[in-house]
């Protein structure tokens, strides 16, 4: 199987499982939030046709789909990257220069915020309070917790994500 | 049932249990001020400028409060006062206030309440403004969020109205705006362009496409001969925007202001609504003795038409080939007339005046066109007349009443009640009888098809048959009658469906009415009553027996639905997509 082949595939295979999702939702009230959760977990995010099947299963106005998708952060409506990068922006790191390293986050990976980097290695994330306040200003990447940052720091954190490049 | 009492500003009130304390007040003289309120299309509560105050620890929304037996309510005191000037602050601080050159200006709820609530713009809330791009790339309707007050009365009026769902609130908090699924442009949708949501806005966000401006060049281009028509329902509501009662009928005004403005010929959509009435009879009656596509459907309206192409394809064979009256007006201006004043038909520009913004958004469909020049060249709405009619400083009030010009100016009042739901199947009926039986038709009033009930349905007896008809109005009714179609439940022989609540006496280009007034009258009813009004003033009431429609088909046409009428008078559709 080719590349194209195999992707093709997968994403066949993809689209029965939201089938099944559907399936079990349907005639449900609010069915909507779990299909789109589901959704989310079968394709990593929850891209047009994506939605236009869950419309179309369900028999919702897609109006109403993409609604409760950009209302709530946990649905990605483009595929996130590899490292999801999440910056508190709660009040204690805000104080403490938060947005300063969000701007150099920005800058570092060229990708503006709620975005991911077009080589789809990070996703960058501004979140609420993470609950680390002591440690502020605080990010995440993916399960790891970095505190009492500098933006000086950035590059050398990133650094250890990025995946070393084909020489 | 028994009476709820209660107390409303010191004064007692006696309701039916369910009313709101909106309507409470309302009973006793109290206008509550509103803006998110749409009598029973949007009651969500959102806004908070109708709060009140009924003892509890927080002003309620009365819009959506029921009443309760001895409930005391306070209307306006200071508290209330002062929280709806800081809502209506609030609302002003990211909402573009250019209010000089907004087409709602003096018909705008927010601006009403600003004056009467004493908000001046004084910049209280400065602070970030969200900045959006205005859509106008629809041939129908703009969209400029920048006016936008978020109250969701567009969004109902589509979903729950017309059954379209098309916008929608996306995102979150002060970013949430009213859009299509990616942010994308109406023309991309599957907006069906029937300017409902025109009608619900309190605001200037939403408006028709303005052509205007298309339609001066035309008339001040000495190479164009400029022929108007106006359709039905133009002349029972156009008074409005000159301050007449709601329904006023100002027929010959109508016809002199349209002269006066510099038309060169008035024609009137009726003439052509009787045509599409011996068009649309004989398609019938063939359909019938030929064993074709029943029920036959109507296809007057755009909106519905794009509606059934949209979401009801596999009805497309059900729909009556017959163009709308103006497109077979247009079709007939640049052929009939044209060859009758030796006018060369490229030269000759045919503006319609209709009660509707889809109507822009039909003009232009290529198939609607012969020897490739379209129908219609420009569809302005009863609005946008008005419009220019005050910029050429016409009073309109005061002028004389003139008849609209020969050869195409003639109709019958089964023309005129095109304009009101059940209209075009009552003046079918009174056409079919008589094609059918050779017999007069004594009453001419078919009362099972009028009035306002979403799906009307009646058994007409002409000779033999038996014609089951049905009238739906509203996109969002015609999914409920066409579903149960689908499902087997309804053996119907031809059906009316118009894309409008009400016809197009309340088409998305009609004088919008304020939704206070909305929520006492119902201007679908009363402008309806102006057209059959007319109708009964009317010599001939029966399409077949107008005289300028006899000479069509005795000198150009030949018979109903003959080569030349099809090539000129009818056409095709195509399913679009829904995503």
């Amino acid at each position: 199987m080719t590349d194209t082949e195999i992707k093709q595939a997968t994403r066949e295979d993809q689209f029965a499982k939201l089938a099944a999702a559907i399936q079990n939702h349907k005639g449900e009230r609010g069915a909507l939030m779990p299909v789109l959760q589901e959704a989310q977990s079968i394709f990593g995010f929850v891209p047009q046709d994506v939605q236009v099947a869950i419309a179309k299963g369900l028999d919702v106005p897609l109006t109403e789909v993409y609604g409760v998708a950009t209302f709530y952060s946990q649905f990605a409506l483009e595929e996130r990257g590899e490292h999801i990068i999440g910056m508190c922006l709660g009040t204690a790191c805000y104080v403490r220069g938060a947005q300063k390293i969000l701007d150099r986050l920005s800058s570092e990976l060229d990708v503006k915020v709620g975005h991911s980097t077009k080589d789809g290695q990070f996703t960058l994330n501004a979140t609420r309070c993470l609950g680390a306040c002591g440690l502020a200003p605080v990010m995440m990447i993916d399960d790891e917790v970095y505190g009492r940052l500098t933006s000086d720091e950035i590059p050398a954190i990133l650094a250890k994500y990025r995946e070393p490049k084909a020489s | 049932m028994e009476k709820i009492k209660l107390t409303i500003d010191g004064v007692a009130a006696e309701v039916d249990p369910g009313t709101t304390v909106l309507e409470a007040a309302r009973s006793i003289g109290v206008r509550i001020p509103t803006l998110c309120y749409l009598k029973g299309v949007n009651e969500i509560g959102a806004c908070r400028m109708c709060v009140v105050d009924v003892g509890g620890r927080a002003l309620q929304a009365a819009c959506v409060l029921p009443v309760s037996p001895n409930m005391t309510v306070k209307t306006s005191t200071p508290e209330i006062r002062e929280a709806r000037k800081t809502n209506l602050e609030l609302l002003l601080s990211t909402h573009d206030k250019k209010c000089l050159s907004c087409t709602r200006s003096q018909n705008c709820e927010l601006q009403r309440l600003c004056k009467e609530l004493g908000v001046e713009d004084d910049d209280r809330f400065k602070g970030v403004q969200n900045v959006y791009e205005v859509d106008d790339l629809s041939p129908s309707i703009v969209r400029d969020n920048n006016k936008c007050i978020v109250c969701r009365r567009c969004v109902a009026a589509c979903a729950k109205v017309q059954n379209v769902s098309v916008i929608g609130p996306v995102g979150r908090g002060f970013k949430t705006q009213i859009a299509s699924p990616w942010s994308k442009s109406l023309s991309e949708t599957a907006c069906i362009n029937c300017g409902q949501c025109i009608q619900a806005c309190p605001v200037g966000a939403l408006r028709e496409k303005d052509d205007t401006d298309e339609v001066w060049k035309l008339l001040s281009d000495p190479t164009k001969h400029v022929v108007v028509q106006p359709a039905p329902a133009v002349r029972v509501a156009i008074g409005e925007e000159f301050g007449m009662p709601m329904g006023s009928r100002v027929t010959g005004k109508l016809a002199a202001a349209l002269r006066r403005i510099g038309f060169d010929r008035v024609f009137d959509t009726d003439f052509a609504a009787d045509l599409t009435i011996m068009e649309e009879a004989h398609e019938f009656l063939h359909r019938v003795k030929n064993g074709g596509v029943l029920p036959m459907i109507t296809s007057c309206s755009p909106g519905w038409v794009k509606y059934c192409e949209t979401f009801y394809p596999e009805f497309i064979p059900n729909l009556s080939t017959c163009k709308s009256p103006h497109e077979m007006a247009g079709a007939l201006i640049k052929s009939y007339y044209a060859q009758k004043a030796g006018i060369d038909p490229k030269d000759i520009a045919v503006v319609s005046v209709m009660p509707c913004t889809a109507k822009k958004f039909e003009a232009k469909r290529p198939e609607l066109s012969n020897g490739g020049l379209q129908d219609v060249d420009a569809v302005i709405t009863t609005r946008e007349l008005a419009r220019m009619l005050k910029e050429a400083g016409i009073e309109f009030e005061r002028l004389p009443d003139e008849d609209f010009d020969p050869l195409m100016g003639e109709s019958t009042g089964a023309g005129v009640i095109f304009g009101a739901t059940g209209g075009v199947m009552e003046a079918a009926l009174r056409t079919a009888y008589e094609a059918v039986t050779g017999e007069t038709l004594e009453r001419l009033e078919f009362k099972g098809v009028r009035g306002l009930d979403g799906i009307k349905e009646d058994t007409i007896h002409i000779g033999d048959l038996d014609v089951n008809v049905a009238v739906a109005h509203s996109t969002g009714m015609a999914s409920k009658l066409l579903d149960m179609i689908k499902r087997g439940e309804k053996q119907l022989h031809f059906i009316e469906i118009m894309g409008c609540p009400g016809g197009c006496v309340n088409g998305g280009g009609q004088p919008i009415v304020p939704a206070d007034v909305r929520a006492q009258v119902n201007p679908a009813q009363v402008r309806a009553a102006g057209l059959y009004g007319e109708d009964e003033s009317k010599a001939v009431r029966k399409s077949h027996e107008n005289p300028e429609i006899k000479k069509l088909y005795s000198e150009f046409l030949g018979e109903p639905n003959s080569h030349k009428a099809h090539e000129l008078l009818h056409t095709h559709y195509t399913a679009r997509p829904q995503y």
